[in-house]
């Protein structure tokens, strides 16, 4: 009954998402006032039913439902709860609703916070997001229904993939959902502003809350996936450049981008059509990202089972909208006015440069994504485009941008002295240096980590820079650099963090990348090996029960200096019901740096293979996106940015300032 | 500055910066990509010693033995097999008769792994070993990869 329920409900959610986009755009085209305040009740009812919906699957998976074929094919009643609750994501049908459902929840707040929009606009962004909304849950009714019955219900599931067994299933796909599809509520703003054919800085203002909202779920759900395939695959490894990696890489380089061109849209009223144009392709890259992962055309643990229909159907939504809107681009792009053209030195400059790094970061990307698809769908060659690649070109592209990313906001806005930031930034570059000079001398130094670790110093050190500058520290009493420092808009001290964080990141890729340690070596127990000063010995084998599987453990003392520090136990996990194992590493924290274990299959002469990893500074790899992370979210609590802030004040101000 | 040096500046350095991007993808094009071979390829074509490659198949039924950290196995897609060496761990699904791709290079006549991909998923076969497998009329419809 609640499956059936459930599904009536998702059908309702497309009949409002269909009415939703029909009764905005032609109230908007018609200026018909009365239609026009359909939208946000509507963009409710769709929020209503879809969640709705979902919550009848999550029951259905929750109670253990092998009637329905879903959770059939996808669960267990001997799995733990909270994997019965994330598990109703953890396959194609249920992540899709749950798209579906973070899209409701977007629209519904777009109803909710725009109340102060031009009502023609509101009308016109809610119509495409009910018709991106209809297209999508379209999508799931016809070839992905969670809801189907099985004829004969079976007595057992068929349990949850092993590897998706995890903490990480519950926070990687909805932070990443939320970022993806944050990202349609800049896209439908800017066919919304293309249809009505007007655009002003006032767009950017609206825009940017919703960009940097998208942009912070994003940087969070990519962080979180990474660190998941780092401590559960047990390969030590924390990025692949796996083409699904990659599909939702590219929208945050995008949405990076836009974010930083909105600002000089807003403050400058210039860049005002290639923001646009951003905001497109962001969210397009999104729904190509949606395409690769879900289509089938690749191969990774990101694809569930694939049927080639699904794949024709997504293709499909990825031309219409994707075309579609830049058809509309093309179609409007004479009528809207340019902005201005500024002094390549100047804040703005600084911006735009930004920009031109992060589009040809993203191409990059894109080529090395797309290429081998390319290639194969025409020669039928068959390549692999990894590691390499992606090192040697968007490597040093992000470290050119990172290199001068400190100099930004130092600079003035329309005329800025590059010679004074440089004075300002040299004693960056001097600790900088001196540190990596340090480090060459006691740890060696290979070439490119050792460039990457300056200039995640150097960046460090500029953020720092920055707010000694604003401040005015040591140049004035310290009573008043306080008083300053309290006095600093949040949405500069968000900036300011945000680069703090890249810097962060860099330094641990760098660290990583250029200093780590490994030892792969076959241990019986009783003897010892040891890995960047520690000793490891394995003491012997035991074995661990869990809820729905049983860990075959190698039992490691780590000793530093001939002391006992911890235990760590990397294991074999076996999965009784599906006859699959996993590999689970033992980690243990030293500082920022992280000592690794996996081991392979266990011989029978009980040796084992280990692979053994000591990883400085790793942690700063994701620490740096919870700094990025913080500084988006102290942006969005500034009040100047605060979503429908008056925004007939804010134009009049702007139509007054000249563009030059 | 004028109004349109301030143009030709902006467009000069976007300029600047998509030349570099083009030439480091190009380059890397060059040097950085692998080719995925069958073992049948392989024989019939073989690589210049030194080159990066990958290659698929399945692994040879009785072929593995291990000593210590070090594995050797075969790969087959049917018709011929290549010996592989490989120094390190195994990934959670490497079984005889599964599907596997390795990456490495190959020195007289054995292929030196640096890398045996993983599979994620017990349904899971990477797509050019079917595809190779379907050319040796090996695959059977409904083995593996689909539920």
């Amino acid at each position: 009954m609640i499956a059936e329920l459930s599904h009536a409900a998702l059908a309702l959610a497309f009949a409002l998402a269909v009415a939703q986009t029909f009764f905005s755009l032609w109230g908007a085209r018609q200026g018909d006032q009365r239609l026009m305040t359909v939208p946000p009740i509507t963009a409710f009812g769709v929020l209503a039913f879809t969640a709705a919906s979902f919550a009848g699957l999550t029951y259905l998976y929750v109670t253990s439902d092998f009637s329905v074929a879903n959770v059939y094919a996808n669960s267990h009643s001997a799995k733990p709860l909270l994997y019965k609750f994330t598990g109703v994501w953890g396959n194609h049908e249920g992540s899709m609703l749950l798209w579906a459902l973070v899209l409701a929840i977007f629209s519904a707040l777009i109803g909710a916070f725009a109340g102060n929009l031009p009502p023609r606009l509101r009308a016109n962004v809610l119509g495409v997001q009910g018709s991106i909304a209809a297209i999508f849950i379209l999508f799931i009714l016809t070839t992905s229904n969670p809801f189907l019955r099985l004829e004969i219900a079976p007595a057992q599931g068929q349990g949850l993939n092993p590897v998706l067994q995890d903490i990480g299933l519950a926070l990687h796909p909805p932070l990443l959902y939320l970022g993806y599809v944050g990202c349609s509520v800049a896209f439908s703003f800017a066919v919304a502003a293309l249809i009505e054919g007007r655009i002003d800085a006032a767009w950017a203002r609206w825009v940017r809350p919703w960009t940097l909202t998208a942009w912070l779920f994003l940087t969070l759900g990519i962080a979180m996936g990474s660190y998941w395939a780092y401590y559960e695959l047990g390969w030590g490894g924390y990025w692949f450049w796996d083409p699904v990696e990659n599909a939702s890489l590219m929208p945050w380089i995008a949405a990076t981008a836009l974010l930083h061109s909105a600002v000089v849209m807003e403050k400058r009223d210039a860049l005002k059509i290639w923001t646009v144009l951003l905001a497109l392709l962001t969210f397009s890259l999104s729904l190509l990202g949606t395409f690769l992962v879900r289509s089938g055309v690749l191969t990774s643990v990101h694809t569930f089972a694939s049927d080639p229909t699904r794949g024709v159907f997504i293709l499909c939504i990825l031309i219409f909208f994707v075309g579609g809107a830049l058809a509309l681009f093309a179609l409007r792009v004479a009528e809207l006015k340019p902005g201005g053209i500024f002094a390549p030195i100047s804040r703005e400059g600084a911006l735009l440069l930004n920009n031109l790094f992060l589009s040809a970061i993203c191409a990059t990307v894109f080529t090395g994504t797309l290429y081998p698809l390319l290639l194969e769908s025409l020669t039928g060659e068959k390549i692999s485009v990894g590691a390499p690649f992606f090192n040697a070109t968007v490597g040093p592209l992000a470290l050119l941008l990172i290199a001068i990313m400190p100099a930004g906001p130092l600079l003035a806005w329309k005329r800025g002295d590059a010679a004074a930031v440089a004075v300002k930034l040299s004693l960056a570059a001097a600790v900088a240096l001196i540190v990596s000079i340090g480090v060459l001398a006691t740890q060696g130094a290979p070439l490119y980590p050792m460039i990457a670790l300056a200039t995640g110093i150097f960046a460090v050190a500029g953020a720092i820079t920055e707010y000694a500058t604003r401040i005015a520290l040591l140049r004035v009493p310290a009573a008043e650099s306080f008083s300053r420092a309290r006095g600093l808009p949040r949405s500069s001290l968000g900036t300011l963090l945000a680069h703090l964080g890249v810097g962060l990141s860099l330094i641990g890729v760098a660290a990583e990348g250029g200093w780590s340690v490994e030892k792969i070596a076959a241990v019986k127990p009783g003897e010892s090996i040891s890995v960047s000063g520690f000793d490891l010995r394995f003491r012997q084998w035991a074995e661990r029960k869990g809820e729905n599987y049983r860990d075959i453990a190698a039992i490691f003392e780590v000793r530093r200096d001939g002391v006992f520090v911890t235990e760590l136990a990397p294991a074999k996990r076996i999965f009784v019901m599906r006859g699959q194992q996993t590999t689970e590493a033992g980690i243990e924290t030293f500082g920022l740096g992280q000592l690794y274990l996996s081991i392979g299959d266990p011989s029978p002469d009980q040796s084992v293979a280990l692979r053994a990893y000591w990883k400085p500074l790793v942690l700063l790899i994701w620490l740096g996106t919870v700094v990025m992370a913080l500084g988006a979210a102290l942006s969005l609590s500034d009040r100047r940015l605060r979503i429908g802030v008056p925004k007939a004040a804010s134009k009049k101000k702007l139509e007054a300032v000249p563009a030059e | 500055m004028t109004r349109k040096q301030r143009r030709l500046t902006s467009i000069a350095i976007a300029g600047v910066v998509l030349a570099l991007a083009v030439a480091l993808t190009l380059s890397a094009l060059r040097d950085s990509i692998t080719f995925f071979a069958t073992p049948s390829e392989l024989a019939l074509n073989p690589p210049p010693p030194g080159k990066r490659l990958r290659i698929g198949g399945l692994v040879k039924e009785g072929s593995i033995v291990k000593d210590g950290v070090l594995v050797r196995f075969e790969v087959t897609d049917g018709a011929q097999s290549v010996p592989v060496r490989y120094q390190g761990m195994l990934p959670d699904l490497f079984r005889e008769k599964q599907g596997v791709v390795a990456e490495g290079t190959l020195a007289n006549g054995v292929f030196m792994a640096r890398t045996i991909l993983a599979k994620h998923d017990e349904y899971y076969m990477p797509r050019e070993v079917v595809d190779a497998l379907k050319d040796k009329g090996v695959w059977k419809h409904n083995e593996g990869a689909k539920k």
